[in-house]
């Protein structure tokens, strides 16, 4: 049944997307319409939907690997900075004298970049006992500001008319077209790959298992032998790591160069993508492709509706929580019960 | 002197919204309930109360407006994790996403406009005595008011009879329960007002600190604010001295500045996003007092009769 409740929060946030869009005064089938059929009727729109699902699909497979653990990792956008900062840096420093091995070169260095950046609140959490929700998530302003500095200042491309911007990467440094017409590129496969790789990990692998285990029963997992600061470290790293992945394929792919944002907001919405795909790769899958559809139809709502593009995170936010009151109502049986109170009622203060 | 006084009203400026927020999340999690949506609920605060204030020109209506938007926020997660047990760190994490978007959208048509703010207190006489007047009686009523807010609710969880059952409540929902008080119904209550205070942390920054509205412009103060209710170890006089030693270095950036250092301005502004992190580490690093000051069931659901 647990399959269940994504689907009828989608159906309760597209119910108030249809009283939203009413209430704005725009005719809600034209909205619908323009928010979830237009972007994709082109061969190009359908090549824009994989390729925002991609580093949504690739963040929050990471992301999923530790919230089965019980691993709070909220910093993806920040990794995801960080592989973008990385990589990138690759691809600057051998601008002029690369080759065919600067790519896999940018590929490895944004994925240890992620997990470099990951493995701070990892090893505050195993090291200081440091919640590494608030951690996680004070490193992604950190990087962001990093980036910004970089852009700024060292990195700023001299012929660039003094705009915060990196040169334009060479060639050989970005990922391969894979579908005429569209902006697809090898990325997709890279998000496939680890799908099928987290699958494998998670639920075929021993070291997967124990994850689940500490994520489920921390006391039996304890018992068991399994190293709570293991499954940490493996939960932050792992989601670094796709993240960092991630900022690779954005500043290698649609955006070929560093800008002072390399994501609106991607690591965010992948928290959203990993509950809404059940904390399964699969699932994962298909929910960044509603993500992603998404992110395409607050774009085109700006265009032909005149509505900010900021509905999207309206809706990102509005299907999270339909998720979870769903899940509720799937996993319990409501039950209207007479209040249990055994004394008299005191006037509750606060 | 005369500097000093203007970098104490400086810092306390800075460190007012973290007072209001981080006071409001220490009551809900002395409940028992972690919130992490306090971000969100700070936007749409903010969102709210400069759109009322801009659009009817009273900006402390703006105030209330933005305190009953945040308010109502903190419901929606109250009525999930409380009502519907929900895991609490997920629903906590969405309201902050579901405010980041909403302020988002709801304040976009806001964004280049000017309203005439809250200004600081100014007594004729008493807030032009040199020094003593900016020191004591220069600030913006919401420095009182925060203070006002501190005494309250130490207060109230130390010496009232309210405050030991709301922490009575956190520490062992199903004790309390047995001696009948409704642990759900005084978690709400915590919740909403949680929201109000974080609402109302929001609400100075758009009408008064700034004033104005920008996207996203509590800039992690309210992951900030939850990080300062752990280093203050549940303690509400630490959860002030926290907050102005945030604000106090927010505003070392803009000391720096004007000192002329060669730093980069983004390094200086990374500089409350790394001591957040340090202080955080230093405090957790003795887990056995972390143990001892948290609330014993923070975070857990609790269903009377389970």
């Amino acid at each position: 049944m647990g399959w269940m409740s994504p689907l009828i929060a989608v159906a309760a946030t597209l119910a108030v997307g249809f009283a939203l869009f009413s209430g704005l005064g725009k005719n809600p089938f034209e909205a619908f319409h323009v928010f979830f059929v237009k972007p994709v009727e082109t061969m190009y729109g359908f090549g824009e939907l994989l390729l925002k699902a991609t580093p949504l699909t690739l963040c929050a497979v990471g992301l999923a690997a530790g919230y089965r653990a019980n691993v709070w990792n909220i910093g993806a956008e920040g990794q995801l900075t960080l592989g973008a900062i990385c990589g990138g840096g690759v691809a600057l420093a051998f601008h002029d004298a690369g080759g065919a091995w600067v790519l896999p070169l940018m590929i490895v260095a944004g994925a240890l970049g992620g997990m470099a950046w990951a493995a701070i609140p990892a090893w505050l959490r195993t090291r200081f006992n440091a919640n590494e929700i608030l951690t996680s998530l004070m490193l992604v302003y950190v990087a962001a500001l990093l980036l910004s500095l970089l852009v700024h200042g060292a990195w700023r491309d001299p012929e660039g008319f003094n705009f915060p911007q990196s040169k334009m990467f060479n060639d050989f440094a970005l990922l391969p077209n894979i579908l005429d017409e569209t902006r697809l590129n090898v990325g997709l496969l890279l998000a496939l790959a680890t799908v099928a790789a987290g699958w494998l990990f998670m639920s075929k692998s021993l070291a997967g298992f124990q994850m689940r285990v500490a994520g489920l029963a921390p006391a039996a997992a304890n018992y068991a032998g399994i190293s709570s600061s293991r499954t940490v470290w493996a939960g932050m790293l792992i989601g670094g790591a796709t993240a960092g992945l991630a900022g690779v394929c954005e500043v290698a792919g649609p955006i070929g160069q560093l800008l002072p944002s390399v994501s609106p907001g991607y690591g965010f919405a992948a928290i959203i993508v990993a509950f809404v795909g059940r904390l399964h790769p699969v699932g994962i899958l298909l929910a960044s492709l509603l993500m992603s559809l998404l992110y395409l139809g607050g774009e085109s709502a700006q265009m032909t509706l005149a509505l900010p593009s900021a509905v999207t995170g309206l809706f990102q936010g509005t299907l999270l929580f339909f998720l979870l009151a769903a899940d509720v109502l799937i996993n319990y049986r409501v039950r209207i019960v007479r209040r249990v109170v055994a004394a008299p009622i005191e006037p509750a203060a606060a | 002197m005369e500097h000093f006084a203007t970098l104490v009203a400086l810092t306390l400026a800075a460190g007012t919204p973290l007072v209001f927020a981080a006071l409001g999340e220490l009551v809900v999690e002395k409940s028992g309930v972690l919130n992490l949506g306090v971000e969100g609920m700070m936007l749409a605060g903010a969102v709210v109360s400069f759109m009322v204030a801009a659009k009817t020109g009273h900006p402390w209506l703006g105030v209330l407006a933005g305190m009953s938007a945040a308010a109502l926020l903190s419901i929606a997660f109250a009525v999930l994790a409380l009502s519907l047990m929900a895991n609490q760190v997920a629903t906590g994490l969405a309201l902050s996403l579901f405010g980041v978007g909403l302020s988002a959208f709801i304040g976009l048509p806001f964004v280049s406009i000017v309203i005439e703010g809250i200004k600081p207190l100014d007594i004729a006489g008493l807030s032009d005595i040199p020094i003593l007047g900016k020191l004591l009686f220069a600030h913006s009523p919401f420095v009182y008011l925060s203070l006002l807010l501190f005494a309250a609710v130490h207060g109230f969880l130390y010496f009232t009879r309210g405050g030991l059952i709301v922490r009575a409540v956190g520490e062992s929902p199903s004790s309390a329960h047995a001696i009948g008080y409704r642990v759900v119904g005084i978690r709400y209550l915590a919740v909403i007002f949680g929201g109000a205070c974080a609402g109302l942390g929001g609400a100075y920054m758009a009408v008064a600190y700034t004033p104005l509205w920008t996207e996203g412009m509590t800039a992690g103060r309210g992951w900030i604010a939850l990080a300062l209710v752990v280093f203050a170890t549940w303690k509400p006089w630490r959860v002030v001295a926290g907050a102005y030693l945030f604000g106090g270095v927010t505003l070392a950036q803009f000391q720096a500045q004007a000192l002329g250092t060669t730093l980069p301005s983004q390094v200086l502004s990374m500089l409350p996003y790394l001591a957040t992190i340090v202080v955080l580490a230093l405090i957790s690093r003795d887990a056995a007092a972390i143990r001892m000051n948290a609330p014993a069931s923070l975070g857990k659901p609790y269903h009377p009769g389970s």
